[in-house]
């Protein structure tokens, strides 16, 4: 099971955390991998902090516990950095992807983080900019591949596109896919 | 099939249904009476008060005329008699009498 | 791969009542349920299904209205949660004591006070002398695939009587996880043409549901209602098997993982079954000799087939997810060692209550059971009988 990586997603209700993690997994099963995603859920309501989590392995998953150390983070609105701990388990390792006007060297100086690699994107910018709507999901799952690595962007993007045509007309399926590309771009590392 | 006190559970129809319909008629509670309903043929009009009254269809009509009761299945509650009309009152509660 | 595909535990029940298509079917929403009634009533307003849906203003009436519905000769199905099952109870012990073949989706779920919407196992538990055929399940494959074999197990002309397949609420019924589906074809192959019985709607052989049954002929039929279970247990073996070489996914009343040649076993039902096979392959990595028994008839209870296969363990952890207030031990455990104690050879027992209101078991908690039980064979003592994992001291 060494080969299985956890994905955190943190965004607050409505901003699509549970949609990319479920997402996400869904690209990986297309690419051969096993999958589990789940939402954190509580009183879980429009503008509350939430959670979302990704499993991918190259084995059936079989183990329905928590996300405790997750591999991959991905914040989906800034604002939580003030009020979650968005680090909780990661290890020094880990790559955090943030939905931030910052860049990733500032950001590691304002949160004080050690170790990690950071990546950071205006995502809300990018959905407002394209989408017309601030929601950062795909333009967050654009960044997070490519930070990451850990899917070809070119089966995310068709995947984005098979499981938003059954919800969203053409052009909103569209600019979502564009979101996604732009995104994958524009990405900052350190 | 005969369900008797003596069937045993291997006998029994599944699901404790009863599988026949109208078998309440075999169980006879006439004998749970102690005033027993008399009535007068003269002083009868056939108004039927009785028989749409009585909990244990035991008015037996025929041609939309009172025939008899029904003495295997009436439990003697009176209700026939109370039901008569004042201005008739053909049926008489009458206590049952070990022959 | 075969024909995977990514589905939550919720939508895969919903897919499996569409494919067995019932012909009637009354449910109440309720958290984390609601997906399966709610996707199953969309494919009914899509015309998808033939179903007559029911729709009810509580559980009491839902339980009452398959009742009804099954009585009159259909097939049924419904699905709820914890506090919507308590509201059925007196209808769930009328169903299976009727011997109706109803079939159930339980999303386990943790019951009130206080208000919790997770998981735990005290729905099941508490109904498990209702008469109902409990099935726990790991994960989605295997609600979908209960469900379908449910159908055929409740309808058996030896068995007629309802069943519940119970699946872990959130850990289960919302995640994505992969699965594989049965066509629509091979589902209705595999489940058959319903046959009626005893059917109220049959006007030329009028019966009588549920009449009045004092002590002349009360204790007669409880006797001939335990005598199912014992072909229930052969039929959820056989149904199981059949469904395997259909699927290639075989069932039966537990699976054992790894008990062959060990000597400490693990004794746990649902979702953290999967989780203690990983706490497994961990500690036989490290040289312990231990391994996983999923149960997942807890009705009918394989008393037998328990004892028989556990007897010869050293030590024996029974994991229950739910209480049994003022009782000694966990409903699981007390099933278990009750089962034991008519064998001349009998393993230590120990019994762990967990995971209450959603509380998470993760692999390190079970791995500390195995070095536990380790523990208490190698001194052939039970120190603490019962003890809990994850809870605040």
């Amino acid at each position: 099971m060494s080969e299985m990586i956890e994905v955190r997603w943190h965004g607050r209700g409505g901003q699509g955390a549970k949609t990319a993690a479920y997402l996400l997994a869904e690209s990986a099963m297309q690419e051969g991998k096993y999958i589990q995603a789940f939402p954190e859920y509580g009183p879980e309501r429009m503008g509350a902090p939430i959670m979302a989590f990704t499993r991918i392995s190259d084995s059936p998953i079989r183990i329905h516990c928590h996300v405790k150390a997750p591999q991959v983070v991905a914040v989906l609105d800034p604002t939580l950095l003030e009020t979650v701990d968005i680090l909780d388990g990661v290890p020094e390792d880990g790559t955090v992807v943030v939905n931030t006007n910052e860049s990733p060297n500032s950001l590691r100086r304002t949160l004080n983080i050690s170790g990690r690699r950071l990546f950071t994107l205006p995502a809300t910018q990018v959905a407002l900019e394209i989408i017309g709507r601030p929601i950062p999901n795909t333009p967050m799952m654009g960044a997070m591949i490519k930070a990451t690595g850990l899917l070809d962007i070119e089966a995310v993007i068709a995947n984005t596109r098979k499981s938003f045509e059954k919800k969203f007309n053409a052009q909103v399926v569209e600019k979502n896919i564009q979101a996604i590309r732009r995104a994958y771009e524009e990405v900052k590392s350190e | 099939m005969k369900i008797t006190p003596e069937t045993g559970w291997k006998e029994l129809p599944q699901g404790g249904v009863i599988p026949e319909a109208g078998n309440a008629e075999q169980y006879i509670t006439g004998s749970w009476r102690t005033f027993r309903p008399i009535r007068d043929e003269e002083k009868c009009t056939n108004c039927l008060l009785c028989w749409i009254h009585c909990p244990d269809s035991s008015i037996i009509v025929e041609d939309a005329k009172v025939v008899g009761i029904d003495y295997d299945h009436c439990k003697g509650c009176g209700i026939c008699a109370e039901i008569c009309p004042p201005k008739i009152k053909a049926i008489t509660m009458v206590a049952e009498k070990r022959d | 791969m075969g024909n995977l595909i990514s589905m939550e535990g919720n939508q895969a029940a919903a897919e499996a009542m569409r494919q067995i298509n019932p012909d009637a079917m009354a449910a109440y929403p309720i958290t984390p349920q609601t997906e399966v009634v709610q996707t199953f009533a969309q494919f009914v307003a899509d015309g998808r299904v033939d179903t007559e849906f029911v729709t009810v203003e509580s559980e009491h009436s839902a339980m009452s209205a398959c009742v009804a519905a099954a009585a009159s000769g259909t097939r049924v199905m419904t699905a709820t949660s914890a506090n919507g099952m308590a509201l059925m109870w007196e209808i769930l012990y009328i169903a299976a004591s009727t011997r109706l073949p109803i079939v159930m989706a339980l999303v386990n779920r943790a019951l009130s006070a206080n208000i919790n919407i997770h998981c735990d196992h005290s729905d099941s538990m508490g109904a498990r002398d209702t008469g109902w055929i409990q099935l726990f399940c790991e994960n989605g494959q295997e609600a979908y695939d209960s469900l379908i074999q449910a159908v055929r197990i409740a309808e058996h002309p030896q068995v007629r009587l309802p069943v519940m397949v119970c699946y872990d609420g959130f850990i289960i019924s919302h995640a994505v996880e992969c699965l594989e589906l049965l066509k629509d074809n091979e589902v209705q192959k595999f489940i058959g043409e319903f046959k009626s019985v005893n059917s109220l709607l049959d006007i030329s052989h009028p019966y009588t549901f549920g009449p009045l049954d004092l002590y002349d002929f009360y204790f007669e039929h409880k006797r001939q209602q335990i005598e199912a279970y014992g072909p229930a247990k052969q039929t959820v073996i056989e149904v199981g098997k059949q469904f395997g070489s259909l699927s290639g996914r075989e069932y039966g009343l537990f699976e054992a993982y790894h008990l062959q040649d060990a000597r400490l076993a693990i004794v746990l039902m649902g979702s953290a079954a999967g989780t203690a096979k990983e706490a497994v392959d961990r500690l036989r990595a490290n040289g312990l000799p231990i391994g996983v028994l999923k149960l997942r008839a807890f009705r009918p209870f394989p008393s037998e087939e328990l004892t028989q296969l556990l007897s010869r363990f050293e030590a024996v952890a029974v994991l229950d997810r739910a209480v049994s207030f003022g009782a000694a031990a966990g409903p699981l455990f007390t099933e278990i060692s009750s089962a034991l104690f008519a064998s001349n050879h009998r393993p230590l027992l120990l019994n762990y209550i967990y995971g209450l209101g959603g509380r998470d078991i993760d692999i390190e908690d079970i791995q500390e059971v195995g070095k536990k039980l380790q523990k208490t064979a190698e001194s052939g003592k039970v120190e603490q009988p019962f003890d809990y994992i994850g809870v605040r001291k």
